[in-house]
């Protein structure tokens, strides 16, 4: 096959339809009596073959093979093309009518080029006939002065415009008369199948409903001008043959009313067809699909390592990589044909270099694996080691597809390491992946240099780890190296035999950060700062200070992971946290980990200073509102009173919340949920504040709520009423209990969320389909800079400085 | 260089060399930390065929599902409020030629930088019209006249006179006469011999909202005091006329209004605005984002020399492959153009190639592999 180096595009010549048509429709009927299509018709033999076991008339291939041929149709008056309908009214308003000369100066042509307002002068230059306006009607109709224009009127004057005035106005490559059409072309059968339905009932394709309407229309036109029928009736049927191909072309156009279908749905026609997510271009020739994929459930595995991904037999025995047989894997293929396809390592089909397929099947596979010869393809299923891409929707970023290793694995889902849930943004409640086998030497070498796990460590937006630990690994991590942790040397020898390290123990008891110490790497150190908000000093790679918490080892926040990355390379930070991860998950397991009611318990004088600061807030309201009423209250410039009102209230209600937060900051007890929340594993003090202090006050779009009934929120309240409790003020924490007002409170506040997020996704959607679309052919060139598919450059050295961000210590060469 | 290479030459001299490929910031390490820095650098930048585009293109689009649709202003403090988050976004990106909120920081001189010049420069700024310092207006049955009572306390406010409210009317409205009947009353009477009741209605209403004073556009003023600075942030931008003010430092004073940068300081500083714009939006809403990937998305979209949007009507749509723009938006709209145009697609661009099912041109797309099968 040739390689398509270009595709020019222009406008077609009725020549060109002569040259590419196979046959002239002439009838309008379709199918004859015994439902075999009519010659002549537009479902014509010659088109091309639409059922299996047909024989194309005109190139005699079968169904698939042949690719379908174009035939014509002449149409008894010209029409005019549609999507050319401002380009025709250009050319009748800039050219004479009587000479077709170009009426535009070369200052005036600039105008019309850039798109600006143009002059017509009064008389043509060149013959002095004088001009007049021409005017578009819809939908369409084209005036020259008073007097209508038809089509054939306007063919002729498009005709006396020459090539290059024509050049002028901006076509290329084509004649203006071209945009009147006389004939039409027929697209093949093969490109609007018909199908039988059980019924044994024909149902046809929406172009070609349309193509015998324009046909059956055409024929009656020529038939009435044959016998001189009329003017009148005869104009009738030329706006109707007008109708029936302007539909064809397009059926959204502004002024028709769209051709509709027996059962009132508007027909796909031409630009429906190839238009918006579900046409031609952005769904079928942008969007591909793909063989060698699989989708299941997700769920998690601790103990496979991150770059791993585990793999149900079931769908490894689906799933295969060709290998080619030669003398150094005969021997393994054969054993792989004999297990057959039904037994995991096993193979499905064997390719000879003659193109012949064989199945492996039970009955055969001893007679395959003799004749198994080198040179033949073997289709082997999935191995452990085989790399695959894994992928999760929505695909925002580009560690949304990563490569992974195969880990074939007993039950039905995919397995993955908890480690690299953030950069798929992945969660175990039912999501759902993506797996695809590259069948290539070249795509798996690819995938696994560039795409595996741990190679994308480093996220390319903020050069920061984006695998990381999250949620009980965090506490866990925290609860292991705290200061006052010690273990004991049986059970230091449990801890680490979980994660297969077998060190040798000479002491009888070992703090928390000894045992951390033991899966650093040697010799690191590093110095930071942990989210509880003590120091964390690493030294020669033993932990000597502070707790290991969010800042240390969770995605976008991890330290260590990024002290280990730069220092000892990506490998050894993904080996680091898949130890880390499993020592902390042994460590849990060994002191357990639970929240419970008690968690929440404040003491009585805690509860009585969140009274007294909500007692202190609420009076100051009151005086506000005092003051509004008396208009005593000095509105903010460029504000009302009542704004400033709210303003004033929300401010005391900020501090009652920051307050109370500051109370239960001081109070809260030492438990597992406040060591969530102090390690960034999950929740904050905000949370703890609203379980076991108050909620506080519910906003709206950033205000209280004020919308509900006439001048109050709920008929529990007096109309007017502009005090905190009848405006969203929650006093109530959810340990407590929320009153049912409250309840409502914050479940209209719940609602605004859903509805925020969901309108977020559309918006943000659209924002990177654009981002994307304009930035996508920019790369790097070889000599540093920025340049475009054209070759224009972009950005003279790449970011500036040339460095990639995803390589980056967090955007910067060197952050120390 | 200049100087012959000897034989002799250093080590430290040779990788002298590279240092000016370095940032600005590190090129003046010495020794081994210069030696550290270089060795970084190598590893660190860009390889042949990153798709630079599609990365920043996701870096700030994958983080845009986090940020806010809404702009809350912070509670207890007076502050103006101005567009945020995702609307502000896309608002950069969509280069609209005026933003919902247009705002202004507005530096001060030294010598003007006390509370009392403050306010001077801020009334001089702030859109002043005449219902601002306008005690009454009524029409003068018996006379047939317009008089307007102005406030005195206002006009003081705002450091006007009786005769500078006059003068700006006078000139506003050249259909009508003004005079002075005391400090703080003005007459006004329609120059047109013949008028009715109705004129004089039509009159007062128009009057209430011409400007005496001020700078167009500029609806509302804050002054602050930053540290030991004087600061006026405003809400509603017109940076020509700000930077002619007396006293306004013009290194700078801003505006979030980038068409209005373009044209007064070039695109070059428009470029800056983009950047620093789009990564304070993100920034605030807690969002790390790399600056490199925005600097080029602002370099797409200024490096014609004008500002074009991220869409439709700007770079996608300005496109030369047929193929690639059919594909974005107004499918039908581009082939039929093309086809007038006599365009020819040379297929050099991603979608083109995905399309006819080639090997996209980036990344390892761009180079070749050979293999013995």
């Amino acid at each position: 096959m040739g390689k398509v180096n270009a595709i020019d595009f222009s406008l077609m010549s009725p020549e060109i339809i002569d040259k590419l048509a196979v046959m002239e429709v002439t009838t309008s009927e379709v199918y004859d009596l015994d439902g075999y299509p009519v010659e002549g018709g537009i479902m014509d033999p010659r088109l091309g073959v639409i059922d299996p076991g047909m024989r194309c008339k005109t190139c005699g291939n079968v169904f698939g093979e042949c690719p379908g041929h174009f035939g014509k149709i002449t149409l008894a008056k010209p029409v005019v093309n549609v999507y050319y309908l401002k380009e025709i009214k250009d050319f009748l308003s800039y050219t004479c009518h009587e000479c077709g000369a170009l009426l535009l100066d070369d200052e005036n042509l600039m105008n019309y080029k850039k798109g600006k307002k143009v002059t017509i002068p009064k008389k043509c230059p060149k013959c002095e006939a004088k001009i007049k306006d021409v005017k578009f009607e819809k939908p369409f109709s084209f005036y020259y002065g008073e007097d209508i224009l038809t089509p054939e009127q306007i063919r002729e004057h498009l005709e006396r415009v020459s090539d290059e005035d024509a050049e002028k106005l901006g076509l290329v490559g084509g004649r203006p008369e071209w945009m009147v059409l006389t004939k039409l072309i027929v697209p093949p059968v093969t490109a609007r199948p018909s199908i039988t339905l059980e019924t044994g009932e024909r149902s046809e394709d929406d172009l070609t409903h349309k193509l015998v309407e324009i046909v059956r229309i055409n024929n009656r036109l020529k038939e009435n001008l044959d016998i001189g029928t009329p003017d009148y009736i005869i104009e009738d049927m030329w706006e109707l043959l007008q109708y029936h191909v302007a539909t064809y072309l397009n059926n959204e156009l502004s002024g028709v009313p769209p051709a509709r279908h027996r059962s009132g749905r508007a027909l796909k026609t031409l630009a429906q067809r190839l238009k918006s997510k579900e046409g031609r271009f952005r769904y079928n020739l942008s969007g591909k699909r793909v063989n060698f994929s699989a989708r299941t459930v997700v769920s998690p595995d601790p103990n496979i390592h991150p770059n791993e991904v585990g793999v149900p037999e079931e769908v490894a025995k689906e799933l295969t990589i060709p290998i080619k047989v030669t003398s150094y894997n005969k021997e393994f293929l054969k054993k792989l044909i004999l297990n057959g396809s039904e037994k995991h390592p096993g193979a499905n089909y064997v390719i000879t270099p003659t193109g012949i397929r064989k199945k492996v099947m039970e009955s055969n596979k001893e007679i395959i694996a003799e004749s198994l010869q080198e040179g033949d393809v073997v289709e082997r299923h999935l191995m452990d080691g085989d790399v695959v891409l894994f992928n999760r929707q929505p695909s925002l970023h580009r560690m949304s597809i990563m490569a992974h290793k195969v880990k074939v694995l007993p039950g039905k889902t995919f397995r993955l390491n908890l480690v690299v849930c953030p950069p798929y943004n992945a969660d175990f409640d039912g999501d759902e992946m993506n797996l695809h086998v590259p069948q290539t030497a070249e795509a798996r070498a690819e995938a696994e240099e560039l795409m595996l796990v741990e190679k994308n460590l480093r996220s390319p937006r903020f050069g920061g780890p984006i695998l990381g630990a999250q949620q009980d690994y965090v506490s866990g991590a925290y609860l292991l190296t705290k200061d006052d942790t010690v273990l004991s040397r049986e059970e230091v020898a449990q801890l680490l035999a979980s994660i297969d390290r077998y060190e040798p123990l000479d002491k009888e008891s070992y703090t928390g950060k000894e045992v951390f110490s033991f899966i650093l790497p040697k010799g690191l150190n590093v110095k930071f700062k942990s989210a509880v908000g003590d120091e964390v000093e690493i030294k020669n790679g033993k932990l000597v200070k502070g707790v290991i918490d969010e800042k240390a080892i969770s995605a976008f926040k991890g330290k260590l992971l990024d002290a280990i990355d730069k220092q000892y390379g990506n490998k050894a930070a993904v080996d680091f946290l898949y130890d880390v991860t499993r020592l902390i998950i042994a460590y849990l397991n060994m002191k357990g980990f639970s929240v419970s009611l008690g968690d929440l318990d404040i003491p009585e004088e805690a509860e009585k200073k969140i009274q007294q600061i909500i007692d202190k807030y609420l009076a100051r309201v009151e005086e506000h509102i005092k003051a509004y009423k008396e208009g005593k209250i000095v509105p903010t410039p460029g504000k009302t009173a009542e704004e400033t009102l709210e303003d004033l209230i929300m401010a005391e209600m900020w501090n009652i919340t920051n307050e109370v937060q500051q109370v239960i900051k001081e109070n809260a007890k030492f438990s597992e949920a406040l060591v969530m929340a102090i390690t960034g594993a999950r929740g904050n003090i905000q949370n703890l504040a609203y379980m076991s202090g108050l909620v506080g006050q519910e906003t709206i779009r950033g205000k209280r709520p004020f919308r509900g009934y006439r001048g109050r929120t709920l008929s529990h309240f007096k109309r007017g009423d502009l005090g905190p409790y009848a405006h969203g003020f929650v006093r109530e924490s959810f340990k407590k209990g929320l009153s049912p007002i409250g309840f409502f409170f914050e479940a209209m506040k719940g609602r605004e969320g859903i509805m925020d997020s969901s309108l977020k996704t559309r918006i943000s959607g659209y924002l990177e389909r654009r981002l994307v679309n304009a930035l996508q052919d920019l790369k790097v060139d070889k000599d540093l800079t920025v340049r475009d598919d054209s070759g224009s450059i972009i950005q003279f050295v790449a970011g500036e400085d040339g460095i990639d961000p995803a390589k980056s210590d967090w955007g910067e060469l060197m952050k120390d | 260089m200049a100087k012959k290479s000897t034989a002799k030459q250093s080590k430290a001299e040779v990788e002298g060399s590279n240092v000016l490929m370095l940032p600005p910031k590190y090129q003046n390490l010495k020794g081994k930390a210069l030696e550290e820095a270089l060795k970084r650098y190598e590893k660190m930048r860009y390889e042949y065929g990153e798709a630079v585009g599609v990365v920043a293109a996701q870096s700030i689009s994958e983080p845009a599902t986090q940020i806010t649709l809404r702009a809350y202003h912070a509670a207890g403090r007076v502050q103006l409020v101005t567009t945020k988050g995702l609307p502000r976004l896309i608002e950069i990106f969509d280069a609209k030629k005026e933003p919902k909120t247009p705002s202004m920081t507005i530096y001060l001189e030294k010598d003007y930088n006390t509370a009392e010049k403050a306010h001077e420069i801020a009334s001089k700024i702030k859109e002043t019209s005449l219902k601002d310092v306008m005690e009454y207006d009524a029409i003068d049955l018996a006379e047939m006249v317009l008089e307007i009572k102005l406030n005195e306390e206002k006009l003081k406010n705002h450091f006007l006179d009786v005769n500078a409210v006059k003068n700006a009317l006078s000139k506003s409205m050249a259909t009508a006469e003004f005079e002075i009947k005391d400090d703080t009353t003005i007459i006004a009477k329609p120059k047109a011999k013949h008028y009715g009741i109705k004129d004089l209605q039509l009159m007062r209403t128009k009057l209430r909202d011409r400007h005496v004073k001020g700078i167009r556009g500029i609806k509302q003023i804050l002054i602050e005091k930053d540290g030991e600075e004087w600061k006026i942030t405003t809400l509603g931008s017109n940076l020509k006329k700000v930077l002619d003010l007396k006293g306004v430092d013009k290194k700078r004073t801003y505006t979030n209004n980038i068409f209005e940068v373009a044209e007064v300081l070039g695109i070059e500083a428009a470029r800056n605005l983009i950047i620093k714009e789009a990564l304070n939006t993100l920034r605030e809403q807690g969002v790390d984002t790399d600056v490199r990937h925005i600097m080029l998305v602002a370099d797409i979209m200024t490096h014609t020399g004008s500002i074009q949007a991220i869409g439709r009507y700007g770079v996608a749509g300005s496109k030369a492959s047929v193929l690639a723009r059919a594909n974005f938006e107004e499918t039908v709209k581009h082939l039929t153009k093309a086809a007038f145009k006599g365009e020819r697609d040379m297929l050099t661009s991603v979608v083109e190639n995905v399309i006819i099912g080639n090997a996209v041109p980036v990344g390892t797309g761009m180079i070749k592999v050979k293999y013995k099968d």
